[in-house]
């Protein structure tokens, strides 16, 4: 009986993801694309993304080279595929950091309230005092340039957003009645945590993972595009528009097209987001 | 109220606390002698050394952070490495350049985003709506350096009709200053606005889902009068909020913005310092900015206790 309620259940989230239609489907599309390329980069093109000929520099669009060349006459569509690369692992990689740190903590915070709590919440507000870019900067110059670098400063950066959640829904959930049942039957803390508390900010875990995807692949553009983020030669599209944007006159797609990446990918992942959190938590709506 | 104040405020000075540990405490473990930075590589060990004590560089790092906050108190922000020059006196000359496109950025997009926040929700599921939230999720996606360079190739270089890059102050030449700032505030004011309008169109729709509208409604109210009154003024609360954020996203834009039109304004000031570990003007501007982020917050919360009394009450928890 409780397994076919389930049934139901996800067939009614599904059926309310695709509602929306047209744009979910094209998001979800473009994010496939995004993983195909990723992964399959090497097999789909006769190029290396450090490749260079120095013949053939800034060349337009042609039969050789599909994008045209930049500066040092590396092919353009090849570090796009393979920029999606770097983008893709430096989100998720972020995101995995954000999120098993985060829940860790707000769960803590929630559950062992008073002091553990109010520390580590102040901790969280300190950190939400200042723009998430500056504090990535600030990080950054800690860090280093390589990708685990930026994922880690990322990871520190959109973290608050975990932790506050989980807190809330720990406070909500320690006064129920089954926490308090395995608290009376003297269930360890940390079993209570994991075995309990844990499966219960499943859903909202899984929403704000996919919605923070985009915004992880948006701050990483933008650190690269400082030139504090992916360092060269590793091809990342914020970098590539900032060293296409020295050429802006004469060879426009060199700093356009990556953006155009970024702007798709982080648009999709939000459209995603915003259907997979109407579909298993609609009362989210409005918090993330 | 007098006791909700005194405990907002002391969470705000403990934040600004916890931020200035932050700050102080990442620019100290950074490897880099920034004496010898400011010297350079030629420089003999003995002029490094004398600067070292002269920057304070050779004391405990606990004294050290007091002088840092004890200078501060007094307006003395110390030198910094790059510059040779008072960091105080190089933040002054920052600030009204960032100020004079942030500013303006700040009162389009949270007019614009309420507006267009209100027609979301009024309409909600219309045409119209789904136009304005498609575009308000591109808006937030759309990288803002990316928009700034495509707007630069297409005004600038294609049409001609809007100077490239640059800055002029207000003060002397006010028309050239809105042809310079006209790419720079739009860029900066897109994403925003896009947030503004998303959170505005969520609260107005909370809103009007409640109890007391329906029952407005149900004692025959007009819907003008449904709307205009009953739910847009208890929408107002919740975007103070948002507003104070938007103060933070500012100074976050700023330091693409800054960078895409080549202003020299404190986004720029901050991502050059950064580079050269050039620590105190880092550190200024971090605490600068989270007290500016505190201030906002702090005012409304108290703003929240004085509308609301059950927060006043509950002490804001």
């Amino acid at each position: 009986m409780a397994k076919r309620k389930d049934n139901t259940l996800f067939k009614q989230s599904v059926r309310v993801f695709f509602s929306r239609g047209i744009l979910v489907k094209i998001s979800l599309a473009i994010i496939v694309l995004f993983l195909f390329v990723s992964v399959f980069a090497p097999i789909l093109t006769p190029y290396t993304e450090t490749e260079q000929h120095l013949k053939d520099k800034l060349q337009a669009p042609s039969s050789k080279y599909l994008l045209g060349t930049d500066y040092i006459g590396r092919d353009l569509l090849t570090r796009l595929l393979y920029g999606a690369r770097v983008s893709l692992m430096c989100s998720v990689l972020s995101s995995l950091i954000a999120a098993s740190v985060g829940i860790i903590l707000g769960m803590i915070a929630g559950y062992y309230g008073k002091i553990f709590g109010s520390i580590i919440m102040r901790i969280t507000d300190a950190q939400l005092s200042m723009p998430p870019l500056v504090l990535c900067m600030v990080l950054a110059s800690v860090f280093g340039g390589g990708i685990i670098g930026v994922s880690i400063v990322i990871g520190i950066t959109i973290m608050p957003g975990y932790i506050r959640m989980i807190y809330g829904q720990v406070l909500g959930l320690r006064e129920n009645d089954f926490i308090v049942a395995s608290r009376l039957v003297g269930q360890k803390g940390y079993k209570i945590l994991f075995k309990h508390l844990l499966p219960n900010c499943f859903p909202t875990i899984i929403v704000m993972f996919t919605m923070n995807l985009g915004t992880a692949i948006m701050l990483e553009a933008s650190l690269s595009f400082l030139g504090i983020g992916i360092t060269a030669p590793t091809p990342a599209w914020g970098s590539m528009v900032s060293e296409g944007y020295n050429y802006l006159i004469r060879r426009p797609n060199l700093a356009l097209f990556p953006g155009i990446c970024v702007l798709l990918v982080v648009v999709a992942f939000n459209i995603v987001g915003d259907a997979v959190r109407d579909a298993i938590d609609p009362r989210l709506r409005g918090k993330l | 109220m007098a006791r909700f104040i005194i405990k907002r405020l002391l969470i705000a000075l403990l934040i600004v606390f916890l931020v200035s540990i932050f700050a102080f405490s990442l620019m100290h473990i950074l490897p880099g002698d920034p004496a010898r930075i400011s010297l350079g590589m030629d420089a003999s060990q003995e002029d490094v050394d004398a600067l070292r004590e002269k920057m304070n560089l050779d004391k405990p790092l606990v004294q050290q952070y007091y002088l840092w906050i004890a200078g501060m108190a007094r307006g003395d922000f110390g030198d910094s490495i790059v510059y040779n020059r008072p960091v105080k006196d190089i933040i002054l000359e920052k600030l009204p350049k960032t100020l004079s496109i942030g500013v303006p950025s700040l009162i389009i997009s949270v007019t614009l985003g309420i507006v267009f926040g209100v027609i979301c929700a009024i309409k909600r599921g219309k045409f119209i709506d789904q136009v304005l939230t498609f575009f308000s999720t591109v808006g937030i996606g759309t990288p803002q350096f990316w928009i700034g360079i495509l707007g630069i190739y297409l005004f600038g270089m294609r049409l001609r009709i809007l100077p490239i890059q640059g800055y002029v102050a207000p003060s002397d030449n006010f028309g050239d200053y809105i042809r310079h700032a006209i790419m720079p505030v739009f860029c900066m004011s897109l994403s925003m606005i896009a947030s503004v309008a998303r959170q505005t169109r969520s609260n107005m729709l909370d809103v009007i889902n409640q109890d007391y509208i329906r029952t407005a409604r149900a004692n025959g109210i007009s819907e003008r009068s449904v709307i205009y009154k009953h739910s847009l003024r208890n929408t107002l609360i919740p975007i103070i909020t948002i507003v104070a954020m938007q103060v933070r996203n500012v100074i976050g834009g700023s330091l693409i913005i800054e960078n895409v039109f080549n202003i020299a304004g404190i986004g720029a000031l901050l991502n050059v310092a950064v580079t050269n570990r050039d620590y105190l003007i880092v550190q200024t501007c971090t605490l600068i900015i989270s007290l500016v982020t505190v201030i906002c917050n702090l005012i409304v919360d108290i703003l929240y206790g004085v509308v609301n009394p059950q927060i006043r009450i509950n002490g804001g928890n």
